[in-house]
């Protein structure tokens, strides 16, 4: 009798926990699409604010400057490293073919077109999105959006759309700085290996590389700078009122970011694949 | 005091829960120009979103608001920003802007709002409104570097900037010391003077209320239950009402 009872209670535990996990699973999806839909809207009211007086040039150049100026350093180590350990690990696969000489274009291809837009832009989703997600977010915990608003004097003009502009420069600049960083360190690798001149190297490594290389990764690495930024501005401005949600801004930007990164750099692969 | 009749925030019917609960139970309540109209109320009754509704810093529900002749709730984003303007808001925290020293802080709503003075270039108007909240010499300081009732002062300065004619206070005495608190009501008094300004004063402290105001309501389940002057209120034959006051 007691085993029947407990098989009667059991079923309806999984039957409540059941229809409980359907219940998550409903809201999970609808606040994923609320959440986009948030975003959308939140994105045009920023672009409408690009065009809108007074500009705020100052700002952008001083936003530039602090963001750029936060992730150069580590941006350059980690191209640099890149470079290195990208030229240690293909140098004996290339050499045993016979391939050598083909190891700077090789290098030059995978950091160009994708390791070193990726690697930055996810670099910059941990250092620039959670910098501007936790700073926002402080603003709107501490009532100084709302006094901004408040006031007439827009903050989605001064606070964000300077903020988004900024990162949408910053990030290609730093692309290049990582691309750059990681030549060097392929020059470095091979001439640990055997001796290449730094001409013969350049050469090489260019020789290989076609505008069909260098366009669509330039034109992508502005788009995770557009996206890094707004990702970033929409997390802080949209925090709750309490100071734990300023670690939950910044730390859900990075996520946030991060996988908007893989998303573009997916997008752009299958566009470049179908042209 | 004589106190004119045009009204300058009318507030009819307004409803506003938070899920399901209920903030706002069809409030009314009206503001008179050159009025000082003090707000009471436990803490957590709706004091604050009743004010930030009028602002439409929150969307209420239903109802009607309507400052300085404009209906709030049916106005485009230009129109709000023309509105708010208008009305000066002083945040509990005074919520200045942590990266910008007071100069930039008071320079900033100019700036933004491209408030231009004929009479007066930027800087002299930055310097006339820390001077009527006496404060003229932090100017260059930044708000880490201030004191708390410093803080609400240079907010009121800011507030000020844009020559308001309404001012919405969110508790601007909270938090001070009773000397400082004292300083605070008569400057909201010497402001009404020097600015001919409307305000809404939430308020717990009971000397401000008696400093500062002409009229207080008091806030209840989402309703102004009762409304009179100070000492009308102090004096009230209902306990519940005198027990605000102790």
């Amino acid at each position: 009798m007691k085993k029947i009872n407990t098989k009667i209670i059991s079923s309806r535990q999984i039957k409540v926990r059941k229809a409980q996990l359907q219940e998550e699973i409903r809201n999970f999806d609808t606040s994923i699409f609320i959440d986009l839909g948030e975003l959308a809207i939140f994105t045009g009211k920023v672009i409408k604010q690009f065009f809108k007086p007074p500009f705020e040039h100052k700002e952008i150049i001083k936003q530039g400057f602090l963001l750029g100026n936060k992730s150069l350093s580590l941006v350059s180590v980690t191209g640099f490293i890149m470079g290195l350990v990208l030229t240690m690990q293909m140098n004996p696969i290339l050499t045993d073919f016979g391939a050598q000489t083909l190891l700077p274009g090789v290098i030059a291809i995978a950091m160009i077109r994708e390791l070193g837009p990726v690697i930055t832009g996810l670099i910059c989703a941990g250092k620039i999105s959670s910098g501007i997600g936790a700073e926002i977010a402080a603003m709107t915990v501490t009532e100084q959006i709302d006094a901004m608003e408040v006031s007439g004097t827009r903050p989605l003009g001064f606070v964000v759309s300077t903020r988004v502009l900024a990162s949408t420069i910053v990030v290609p600049i730093l692309v290049i700085f990582a691309d750059a960083f990681s030549f060097l360190g392929a020059y470095l690798a091979i001439n640990i290996f055997s001796d290449m001149s730094s001409t013969l190297f350049i050469n090489n490594a260019f020789g290989m590389l076609s505008f069909k290389d260098l366009i669509p990764a330039t034109v992508k690495t502005f788009f995770f700078g557009f996206f890094i930024g707004l990702i970033g501005c929409y997390k802080g401005y949209n925090a709750k009122l309490g100071t734990e949600s300023v670690g939950y801004a910044a730390n859900s930007a990075v996520v946030a970011s991060s996988l908007t990164v893989f998303v573009i750099d997916l997008i752009f692969v299958l566009i470049i694949n179908i042209l | 005091m004589r106190i004119e009749k045009e009204e300058v925030i009318v507030v009819k019917n307004l409803y506003k829960s938070f899920l399901d609960k209920v903030i706002l139970n069809g409030i009314d309540l009206k503001l008179h120009r050159g009025e000082n109209l003090g707000i009471m109320g436990k803490s957590g009754i709706g004091k604050s979103v009743l004010a930030k509704c009028i602002v439409r810093l929150i969307e209420p529900d239903s109802g009607e608001i309507n400052v300085l002749g404009k209906d709030v709730l049916a106005c485009n984003d230009t129109e709000l920003d023309d509105i708010r303007k208008k009305v000066g808001y002083l945040f509990q925290g005074g919520a200045l802007y942590d990266s910008m020293s007071v100069r930039e802080n008071l320079l900033f709503p100019i700036r933004r709002t491209q408030f231009v003075d004929k009479k007066h270039d930027s800087q002299e108007l930055v310097e006339r409104s820390l001077a009527s909240v006496g404060l003229l010499d932090v100017i260059d300081k930044m708000p880490s570097e201030l004191s708390g009732g410093m803080r609400k002062r240079v907010a009121l300065a800011r507030t000020l900037i844009l020559r308001p004619e309404i001012i919405l206070y969110d508790e601007p005495t909270t938090g001070l010391d009773a000397v400082t608190s004292g300083e605070i009501s008569e400057l909201i008094i010497k402001i009404r003077e020097e600015y001919n300004t409307a305000s809404i004063i939430i308020t717990h402290d009971v000397k401000c209320a008696k400093i500062a105001t002409d009229r207080i309501s008091i806030m209840e389940n989402g309703v102004f239950m009762v409304e009179g002057t100070y000492n009308e209120l102090v004096n009230s034959d209902r306990k519940e009402i005198r027990d605000y006051f102790i």
